[in-house]
């Protein structure tokens, strides 16, 4: 896409008939990592692709339960997904409360576009930059629908987005004629195959998958990194190698992300403090054999500070500066 | 019961809107509804008359109506309110109808709705002066409950309202049973009007039963019940005190 004079409000046609803006927000769902729903005629299966903004950060999540009947995954900027999941649950919730009776998932899609077509014709807005694929179960059986940016949403009994969705759409293709009468098994291994061709020839892990399902009978629920394992053994044979037990300390890093802070000041049973500078002293001497001498000392501090950064104030420049903590 | 704790609109010394703000009394009443599940659904009955006070004004009034396609509502008390009331649904299954998905409001839905906006009015110290009976059939399944003025609302096989409580719903009691026939539930049904229309002083002759099965809802025309009144005690009522009437 290039950049021209149509561009620079969402409530500036083009010539052609076209809403720049929304198109590029159309484009932010694309950047997103990848996004997948299929649906039988009982079950809906939404998967996704854990990606982290790096190897030291814990996946962000994509799939979120709205209600026991309702589940939507994401692609694209997950803040603003989040936004609008919150809008879904609070949607279904009031409906709930007053009708004591599931919302039809049919009519929360219409909400949700009819919320994103707000932000198409507003100069004072811009529209949102998230995809979602919704699935959910009512009385007319099981449903996935797709919402854009546009304000547009579609039925589907498979689809993919985010980034290298394509790939997963072309093996969805082949499949999904047989997905409405696919048992809730099959329906999970092929979401599951799906995430394998957005990899393109990255080992498929548990680790690197989110898999959530709901159907007749079976309130929305996440399954759990075995259960997701189990499948993939049964088409994958990987050798137990370092990458692979690394894959799983990820795993256990992200499975319990919002518990631990990485070895900080604080901890299970440990409040918030300070380091001494001996302790600090003893673990540096574990690895560092240089000459106590006034640069040497500097360097070590500063990389001890980088390592433990939110909890040590103290440790790199108090230790080469003897000053006190305000110059920080 | 009375509602005395009015809304910020001064006192009522001073400004005489004060009071008419929210419902103090009711006027133009209907007295007892009856319903009963039944085999292939719901029989509902009541009469057609409208109390002002202790005058019988109006004879012609239907207290029951059937709301979208899978409920039938019957109410008793403030007549104006349930007109009220009606206007509601009316614009609940418009916009239900208005999203032409295939989906309908079933008996579930509208009676919990009705149970919203029942305890809201009386949490605001202004009711809806009504007992309603919500019955209904959608997707086989029977249902049929009531809500009251100040919001109580339950579901049961068998319900009544005002007098019906105390008159009919003992009979009930002791015949109603599971998948009763059309006209085992109609006898049933009469058996208890015919009770309150002895007994209950704002009942008149004149009654409506009504049917809602999966098809949807029928009310019969207004019919009359037979009754009884040569009873030998009722011949020469003053003889053992004779000049009273």
């Amino acid at each position: 896409m290039f950049r021209n004079q149509y561009d620079t409000d969402v409530t500036t046609w083009s010539p052609t008939g076209r809403l720049f803006q929304v198109e590029y927000a159309m484009e932010a769902v694309k950047q997103g990592s990848a996004a997948i729903g299929l649906r039988s005629r009982s079950h809906v299966v939404l998967a996704c692709v854990n990606k982290a903004q790096s190897e030291l950060s814990s996946h962000q999540k994509k799939i979120f339960k709205v209600d026991d009947h309702i589940g939507v995954a994401i692609a694209g900027l997950t803040a603003d997904g989040r936004v609008l999941s919150r809008y879904m649950r609070s949607e279904a919730i009031n409906h709930s409360f007053t009708y004591e009776s599931p919302l039809h998932v049919g009519r929360l899609v219409v909400h949700l576009a009819d919320k994103a077509q707000v932000c198409t014709q507003r100069s004072w807005k811009r529209p949102y930059g998230v995809g979602l694929l919704v699935g959910g179960l009512d009385e007319s059986g099981a449903h996935l629908y797709y919402n854009c940016p546009s304000g547009n949403y579609f039925e589907y009994q498979a689809f993919a987005i985010g980034s290298r969705s394509q790939a997963a759409k072309t093996y969805l293709e082949r499949r999904f004629e047989s997905f409405g009468d696919s048992s809730r098994e099959d329906l999970i291994k092929d979401a599951i195959l799906a995430v394998r061709e957005t990899l393109q020839g990255e080992t498929l892990k548990s680790s690197l998958c989110t898999v959530s399902v709901l159907g007749v009978g079976e309130p929305f629920h996440f399954l759990d990194q075995e259960t997701i394992q189990k499948v993939i053994d049964t088409f994958e044979k990987v050798p137990e190698d370092e990458e692979g037990e690394a894959g799983e300390g990820e795993a256990e890093a992200a499975a319990a992300a919002p518990a631990e802070q990485g070895g900080g000041g604080a901890g299970v049973g440990e409040p918030f403090h300070f380091l001494d500078q001996e302790t600090i002293q003893k673990v540096i001497d574990t690895f560092e054999k240089v000459p106590e001498d006034e640069e040497g000392e500097a360097g070590e501090g500063e990389a001890e500070a980088a390592a433990a950064a939110p909890a040590e104030q103290g440790g790199g420049g108090a230790g080469d500066q003897d000053v006190a903590p305000m110059e920080m | 019961m009375t509602f005395t704790i009015p809304i910020d609109n001064g006192d009522s010394v001073k400004n005489a809107e004060a009071d008419s703000q929210r419902t103090l009394y009711p006027y133009v009443t209907g007295t007892s509804i009856v319903a009963i599940k039944y085999k292939d659904g719901v029989l509902m009955a009541s009469d057609m008359g409208g109390s002002y006070g202790s005058t019988l004004r109006y004879k012609n009034i239907e207290r029951m109506k059937a709301i979208g396609k899978h409920s039938l509502l019957g109410a008793s008390g403030e007549i104006s309110d349930f007109q009220e009331i009606l206007r509601y649904l009316d614009e609940l299954v418009l916009n239900d109808n208005m999203w032409d998905d295939g989906n309908s409001l079933g008996p579930k839905e509208v009676h919990n709705y009705l149970t919203r906006v029942m305890y809201n009015r009386r949490n605001k110290f202004n009711p809806l002066w009504n007992t309603l009976v919500l019955g209904g059939v959608k997707n086989g399944e029977s249902y049929l409950g009531m809500v009251s003025m100040i919001g109580v609302s339950f579901e049961d096989n068998h319900v009544a309202t005002g007098f019906g409580n105390h008159l009919a719903r003992p009979i009930l009691r002791d015949e109603w049973h599971a998948d009763l026939s059309f006209e085992d539930g109609v006898k049933l049904l009469e058996k208890c009007m015919r009770v309150l229309l002895y007994r209950d002083r704002s009942a008149i002759n004149k009654l409506q039963i009504a049917k809602i099965t999966e098809e949807g809802v029928t009310v019969s025309q207004p019919y009359s019940l037979n009754t009884f009144w040569e009873f030998k005690a009722f011949h020469n009522p003053t003889a053992g005190a004779e000049g009273s009437w």
